[in-house]
């Protein structure tokens, strides 16, 4: 309500500079580069974008209680952090959560569960769309190629808790669909050994359909003359994608595993969380479960917020160094 | 054209295009049948008879049909309440990450606006760095917000990878020309977004739409965090009871004959139907999305990963950033736009 009323008024303040505005559109719509040269003052378009200034004021603000206040809030995790004292007033302890943390008996195991279910995650389940988007690709019959999409993309739409309900049921000893099919009753929940094939499998059942979308995308943007002339010189469909549209490809998908290697700790905490029973521990305890299990089930604030910021750093520094390497991979492959 | 392909297919060097047709054909069938089996099951599952499902009996049709596990679902009251808590807090977060993304996107489109290589750097670092999930959720209690719809939504901020896509959007897909000649007839920053800006996006303002709508009405985390009071779970969370927690009881139960053979056969039929019930809005709308898929949702993936983060990654990075988006930009939508 108030943005329509505020137009009228904010007319009449822009209408005088209309010949100053028609100069710089002139000068400055062939080149962007160039606009730095000939700005106006910085007082006027302080001015002049007063109503802009006031569109960022509400993400502005929002963003610093809510992003930027947690982060000086990462504080606690080198203090003993007492509500009634509020952040600054706790006592400092310096590293004493990180020494418990490193000292307890689950730490390793967690850092361990923690690296190897994401490494594992990321090595099965990166090349399955690049396959699938190779194919669909080459699928001639446009009806069938959209049908086969639209449900490879449905699973990606339904909520980890659903996916997770439908996997208790098909992995349950006593009537689960995979009993069933095997004739067996294993518990498969219930051991540890196979808790990573579970979560990396039902991962790629439910995120390789839509992982195609940037492949196929790629692909969309192949010259057509390569085929026809792939065609002439009389190439079969799989000498057509083994050579002009995985190499098409190569460079997304090197991008691809570069920035999911980035997240290496930051595996997702909801499935885990939710697969996890008390005998498959030993290959689904995970960091982010135990930072949620220290810090709100037992509200243990700072003890879990300096794992949490563990993880964290760990994951900050993955990041640095791989968008450095995808930076000179982007330099070989991409100029 | 089938027919011009298919007789150059059969020169030689390997196979005849028609066998790699079949072959890419079956290989595809059997894809779409895996991905699609298990959701079937379910279905099929919900419409039967648990004892028969169990027993082996549904692999491809419903045994002994029945609509009891729909009717106990929809009796459920704390079903009804979580479904109803769903749709409130999908449709506000909705309507407040699209008008965020919105009012953070278009400002920051202006190239003259000054300050603008700071606020690009003030999101851009929100999305590689937080507080994390204790001295969020302090924040979140402080502000009182634990219990109320706010939770669910306001913590999120600006989605600021979207955010990008947007003003990539503005920037390079509406015509420079048209928001220049507005100038001129003398409209105002805030005219030009309401009348040029918000009717020629409408393409990214669906994609962003779905996305909006499915990570709302899936999300439970941010509801078992924030929403602990009595009547405030979300679908997800409401089934978390009935999906997860009852697994152990009800194959107690199921060893258990007698009394509570039947109350075991209704919590199995309401597991099924649930599952049906709670995936079939987002089931429903996302084809609609597949629409828009060879525009703006190869734009949003391609310019998320080319410009969203290694880019943007370091403050030096955003700076160069923000001066390379519009060229760069334009050139990928150059090349999409035959699409």
């Amino acid at each position: 309500m108030s943005k329509t009323q505020a137009v009228p008024r904010a007319e009449r303040t822009g209408r005088p500079k209309g010949p100053q505005w028609l100069k710089r559109g002139k000068t400055s719509g062939k080149n962007a580069g160039d606009i730095a040269v000939r700005r106006k003052p910085l007082k006027q378009r302080l001015i002049e974008n007063w109503q802009l200034y006031l569109l960022l004021l509400i993400p502005v603000v929002i963003t610093i209680v809510y992003k930027y206040g947690p982060m000086y809030g990462i504080q606690i995790a080198f203090r003993d952090f007492k509500a009634s004292r509020g952040i600054t007033g706790s006592q400092w302890v310096g590293l004493q959560w990180f020494e418990e943390f490193f000292t307890s008996p689950n730490c390793w195991r967690m850092i361990k569960n923690t690296v190897l279910l994401s490494l594992y995650s990321l090595l099965w389940s990166f090349p399955v769309p690049i396959i699938l988007a190779l194919a669909l690709n080459q699928l001639r019959f446009h009806k069938l190629k959209r049908v086969v999409q639209t449900v490879l993309y449905a699973p990606h739409f339904i909520s980890t808790m659903i996916i997770c309900g439908m996997l208790r049921i098909f992995l349950s000893p006593s009537g689960g669909l995979i009993n069933l099919l095997l004739g067996t009753s294993i518990d498969f929940l219930n051991q540890s050994s196979m808790f990573r094939s579970i979560y990396v499998i039902s991962g790629i059942w439910q995120e390789a359909g839509w992982g195609t979308i940037i492949y196929l995308a790629t692909l969309s943007s192949v010259d057509t003359s390569l085929y026809e002339a792939a065609k002439v010189d009389g190439a079969s469909v799989f000498q057509r994608i083994l050579h002009i549209d995985l190499p098409a490809l190569v460079p997304m998908a090197v991008l691809q595993l570069i920035l999911s290697a980035s997240n290496l700790m930051n595996i997702g905490f909801e499935k885990v969380f939710l697969l996890q029973t008390d005998l498959n521990k030993a290959t689904s305890d995970i960091i982010a479960v135990y930072v949620y299990e220290q810090g709100i089930q037992h509200a243990e604030y700072s003890y879990s917020t300096a794992i949490g910021l563990f993880n964290t750093a760990v994951n900050i520094i993955l990041l640095i160094i791989v968008s450095r390497i995808a930076k000179k991979a982007s330099d070989v492959q991409f100029v | 054209m089938s027919a011009k392909t298919k007789s150059v297919g059969k020169k030689p060097g390997g196979l005849s295009d028609r066998a790699s047709d079949a072959i890419l054909v079956v290989l595809c069938v059997a894809i779409l049948l895996v991905v699609a089996y298990p959701l079937y099951y379910i279905l099929v599952a919900s419409l039967s008879d648990p004892y028969d499902v169990y027993a082996g009996k549904t692999f491809l049709a419903p045994s002994q049909f029945t609509l009891d596990g729909y009717a106990a679902v929809f009796s459920d009251d704390s079903i009804l309440l979580g479904y109803w808590n769903s749709i409130k807090y999908t449709v506000a977060g909705t309507i407040f990450s699209v008008v965020m993304i919105y009012i953070t996107a278009y400002p920051l489109s202006n190239p003259d606006l000054p300050g603008r290589k700071f606020f690009n750097i003030f999101f851009v670092i929100t999305m590689y760095f937080g507080g994390g999930l204790i001295p969020t959720y302090l924040v979140v209690r402080d502000t009182g917000l634990i219990n109320t719809i706010w939770a669910m939504f306001l913590p999120g901020g600006v989605a600021v990878s979207n955010m990008i896509i947007a003003r990539n959007y503005f920037e390079t897909s509406i015509p420079k020309e048209l928001k220049e000649a507005a100038e001129i007839d003398g409209a105002s920053k805030l005219r030009i977004f309401w009348d040029i800006i918000i009717p020629l996006s409408r393409p990214i303002m669906a994609v962003m739409v779905v996305f909006s709508m499915v990570a709302y009405w899936n999300d439970w985390f941010t509801a078992l965090i924030y929403m602990t009071g009595e009547g405030r779970a979300p679908l997800p969370l409401v089934l978390r009871n009935i999906l997860i927690a009852s697994e152990t009881s009800a194959s107690q139960a199921s060893m258990i004959s007698g009394g509570y053979a039947e109350l075991n056969k209704l919590t199995e039929m309401i597991k099924f139907a649930s599952i049906i019930v709670a995936a079939a809005p987002m089931l429903i709308i996302y084809p609609f999305v597949q629409k828009l898929q060879y525009g703006p949702i190869s734009v949003y993936f391609t310019e998320q990963d080319e410009n969203g983060l290694w880019q943007s990654i370091t403050d030096e990075e955003a700076q160069e950033n923000s001066a390379r988006a519009p060229a760069k930009s334009r050139a990928s939508t150059r090349s999409t736009a035959p699409n």
